[in-house]
């Protein structure tokens, strides 16, 4: 039989070399589901409690994922869906929710999202909010948000850019009074990347109003204490005034063009979209799209965070040079990654995402034009697909999530994990990899991975002390 | 920090010891808006089918529930590593609106061709109990063609609870039995159910089962075949681990294939032994196998007992706080915390039934918390009332217990190590020594307050 006759030290050893088109089946996922990516937005509001409609294992697996991911405890109700609502609807169920929410847990605001059991049997979400508020189930001054993230289309990337579209269409307002103040919609990043993109912000001296933030709530402090509520997040306040801040700076086309978009019909507030700030390039281009927008010019604290990051990279530039990088993730991450990586003479040779988009495909392919290798991109691809190509051909170098290790451990590659989840190592929720200090610990990272692997494999006599 | 609100219609699943005499309201869907610390259907079934390791577990979905359930389980196998991959059909949009069945049987298919396997589960989730596929049809036809049981689970998350899951579960394992020959078996075999093999549990129960001289046919499903199980209804015994997932089939066999069962637990010294001498017990014809028996037990008890004696010491009046999946664990695990001295203070359940809770009610001391499908709040609330010093739970309750600082100890899916057997006895105080009297907790501020 074909399954003795593998090679037992290998944990995928059921991967066939052999690639053969797939029409109807996913293996090893690189993507999950809407509603999860929603969650993980409506937590970075002050003082709101996620809610799913839907039946309660989605609830579950969401907090579960979160909580494996961050090591902190992730708050979010749920519907808890029968057989009867599926027939009749969840708007009882909702309606109770409503209620029993704000009795017992009391959070400021309740952002509600969809699953794709409620979306398909066609709960009409705000139709169900509007009666709750008739009903006085709502207590004065507290809010009940929405938005919809039908679990078949997109991945959690589109749950979470709905959600934060969700923010504008609820909150943003124009008073016709414009702030000093910018937008800045973060996409899918860890609460260690906007604390940095806070941080330097701060430095530029320009005030901004960050959302989502998950930073001290997914990362919070060990105070003795069960807070459902941690001393974090965007306030409801703060999202209203975005519709009067003179501008917004969206990163990442996934995950954050939709709400700059929204704000800018609604608000008339005008956006720059740009890629994440990882690595120089994508960080110069953050700094200076807020010097242009609020006129600011750049203090030297900045200027110094820059080159100290240049001199790492010329200090070390020649354990760069031509590696082969495989990286799984999410679009708007694998986009500044890969030309982070290029940048460096590094390349990226194998680039799946599971979120759906030709456009993904074509950028990765227009920053990777000049490879010295050949590029294989797949949108809407899995871990399996990604296997087999490494297989084909090896690389020198994984970046991408924990479920990476499979590959990593069964091909005796170097990983670096990064985006989302991360189940077995710590440090994402405190050491940002976004701007100049983050780029800094992405090459420590790098080439920690690489030269550790040099010293590993070196003969004695070319063991090296000295790198 | 402030006192704790609990909801109304909660109060009917609280039970203190000592001061109230309600009967605990339980087996109930969660209430619509709490922050329940529970999951689904197909959650249930999931985690049951999931250890057998030489057939295919495709989930029938939209990706979601495939990549939650991506190897969530340390379910060991000695073989085949199937069960470590994840299979969704990914149903996108066009498939809500036109049907899956199409794409089901297409990725069945190219499934079977490519890995052989023995079998094939089919886990249907939410959506498809709502547009309809025919999977039990689909299923039909793919097992024609391919030559394999194809076996629809139907598990939808909305029809019922973790415990409909178990029992659908059940259905798909039942129909897997009798399918091979059954000669050749002993008269004194077993079947071992509700043991999931987490960190090589199963294995260590087969050795002691082994040892005594009683042969197992199957385990369901830790480390789990297609084959065995397909030769599980020539056992003549069932012996039934983690009553809540597996009762159901020992029912169903029995009905059908005669085979009686027994309830066991594998966790603590005393349900360890009994696990063992009630086998013993039942095959009283062969009196070896009782002799063997009291060797075995006195053998592992003495390679244990002075290190349990031990850390007794210290842990002695320690108190402990679990919520664990099913009441019989928590029984289990009760009176393994007493052996080393320690006080449990609070026990919920995500799904015991009123029979089981008045059991648990008679077990607990005095002043002990008893809750079903308890939500974050009322953990914490109970767990800084009561003053307790662990906290035995799973994945999401473990960062609820660091915050308040204090131990945890994972006896859920995320365990590493074997906590089942005697061996496993000493596996489990250790670890609950290691948190408990770990250092780290006289830095964190509860810890200063309390002068500890």
């Amino acid at each position: 039989m074909k399954m003795e006759a593998i090679d037992k030290s290998k944990l995928l050893r059921h991967t066939p070399n052999e690639i053969k088109e797939r029409s109807a089946l996913t293996i090893n996922p690189a993507k999950t589901c809407q509603p999860i990516g929603a969650m993980y937005a409506a937590l970075g509001i002050r003082g709101c409690l996620p809610h799913s409609h839907g039946s309660q294992g989605c609830c579950a697996y969401h907090r579960s994922a979160l909580t494996r991911h961050y090591k902190e405890p992730v708050m979010a109700a749920t519907s808890s869906f029968t057989e009867g609502s599926s027939v009749f609807g969840g708007q009882a169920n909702l309606l109770q929710a409503i209620d029993n929410i704000f009795t017992i847990y009391n959070p400021d605001l309740i952002a509600v999202h969809t699953t794709c059991l409620s979306e398909t049997i066609g709960d009409d979400i705000p139709q169900i909010v509007n009666k709750a508020a008739a009903e006085g189930k709502i207590p004065k001054g507290k809010r009940v948000i929405h938005t919809n993230t039908p679990s078949y289309v997109g991945s959690h990337v589109t749950g979470f850019a709905n959600m934060v579209k969700s923010m504008v269409d609820y909150f943003s307002t124009s008073t016709g009074k414009r702030k000093q103040q910018i937008n800045i919609i973060p996409g899918w990043v860890e609460p260690s990347d906007m604390e940095e993109i806070k941080r330097l912000t701060g430095l530029m001296g320009i005030k901004s109003v960050m959302f989502p933030d998950t930073s001290k709530v997914l990362n919070g402090p060990l105070n003795g204490k069960f807070i459902m509520f941690p001393d974090g997040g965007v306030t409801v306040e703060e999202l209203e005034s975005t519709g009067d801040s003179i501008g917004t700076i969206a990163m990442g086309l996934w995950a954050s063009e939709a709400a700059a978009k929204a704000l800018d019909t609604k608000c008339k507030v005008p956006y720059a979209i740009l890629d994440l700030p990882i690595g120089l390039k994508a960080t110069d281009r953050f700094i200076d799209a807020m010097r242009i927008m609020t006129g600011v010019s750049v203090p030297e604290a900045i200027e110094i965070e820059r080159g100290q990051m240049l001199d790492i990279i010329t200090d070390m530039h020649q354990y760069f040079y031509n590696k082969r990088v495989g990286l799984v993730g999410d679009p708007d991450q694998l986009i500044a990654l890969s030309e982070f990586l290029v940048s460096i003479d590094m390349w990226p040779v194998y680039v799946v995402t599971g979120t759906p988009g030709k456009a993904f495909e074509k950028r990765i392919m227009e920053i990777t034009a000049g490879s010295p290798y050949e590029v294989k991109v797949k949108a809407a691809g899995d871990m399996f697909l990604f296997h087999q190509w490494i297989k084909e051909e090896p690389v020198d170098l994984l970046i991408g999530n924990t479920y990476l290790k499979y590959i990593s451990r069964d091909e005796d590659i170097p990983l670096i994990r990064h985006g989302f989840p991360i189940l077995d190592r710590v440090g994402h929720s405190y050491f940002p990899t976004v701007g100049y200090k983050g780029g800094i610990r992405l090459l420590e990272k790098i080439l920690t991975a690489i030269l550790d692997r040099e010293d590993r494999d070196s003969e004695i006599t070319n063991f090296e002390l000295v790198m | 920090m402030e006192a704790i609100n609990i909801l109304e219609e909660r109060k009917k699943s609280i039970f203190e010891k000592g001061k109230e005499n309600h009967e605990l309201s339980c087996d109930k869907v969660s209430l619509a808006g709490s922050v329940s610390q529970r999951a689904c259907v197909f959650c249930g079934s999931r985690v049951v089918l999931y250890p057998i390791a030489d057939a295919i577990h495709l989930v029938h979905g939209p990706i979601g529930c495939a990549a939650y359930t991506w190897d969530i389980r340390g379910a060991l196998s000695s073989g085949p590593e199937l069960h470590r991959l994840s299979f969704s059909t990914d149903l996108s949009e066009t498939d809500i609106i036109y049907g899956g069945e199409k794409k089901l049987e297409a990725a069945l298919d190219e499934l079977i061709d490519e890995y052989k396997p023995k079998a094939a589960f089919v886990y249907s989730t939410c959506i498809v109990g709502i547009i309809g596929d025919d999977v039990e049809s689909v299923c039909k036809k793919v097992s024609q063609k391919k030559g394999i049981p194809v076996i629809p689970v139907h598990s939808e998350g909305f029809k019922g609870t973790k415990k409909d899951g178990y029992k659908a579960a059940c259905h798909a394992l039942f129909k897997l039995t009798d399918r091979e020959p059954a000669q050749g078996i002993s008269k004194c075999s077993i079947n071992i159910l509700g043991e999931f093999n987490i960190g090589g549990e199963a294995w260590i129960i087969k050795d002691y089962y082994k040892r005594i001289g009683v042969e197992v046919v199957s385990v369901m499903t830790g480390d789990g075949r297609v084959d065995e199980i397909g030769r599980s209804h020539g056992a003549a015994l069932n012996v039934v681990q983690c009553s809540g997932s597996m009762t159901y089939l020992a029912k169903l066999m029995e009905e059908k294939y005669g085979i009686p069962y027994i309830r066991v637990s594998y966790f603590g010294i005393e349900d360890m032994s009994a696990a063992l001498y009630d086998v013993a017990a039942f095959f009283k014809d062969n009196l070896k196998i009782m002799d063997k028996t009291k060797t075995l037990v006195r053998e592992e008890i003495n390679k244990i007992y002075p290190a349990l004696l031990e850390m007794r010491k210290d842990l002695t009046g320690k108190k402990a706080a679990l919520y664990v999946g099913g009441t019989f664990k928590a029984f289990s695990l009760i009176k393994a915390l007493r052996h080393l001295g320690m006080d449990v203070v609070l026990v919920g359940t995500q799904t015991g039934s009123p029979e089981d809770y008045k059991l648990l009610k008679e077990l607990c001391d005095e002043g002990t918390i008893i809750l079903d499908d308890a939500n974050p709040l009322e953990l914490s609330k109970y767990i800084i009332e009561k003053g307790a010093d662990l906290f035995i739970g799973g994945v999401k309750e473990r960062p609820i217990a660091y915050k308040l600082g204090l131990g945890f100890c994972d006896h859920n899916h995320e365990r590493k190590i074997p906590l089942a057997g005697y061996s496993g006895m000493l596996n489990f105080a250790k670890e609950v020594y290691d948190t408990v009297m770990s250092p780290v907790w006289k830095l964190t501020p509860r810890m200063e307050k309390n002068g500890r």
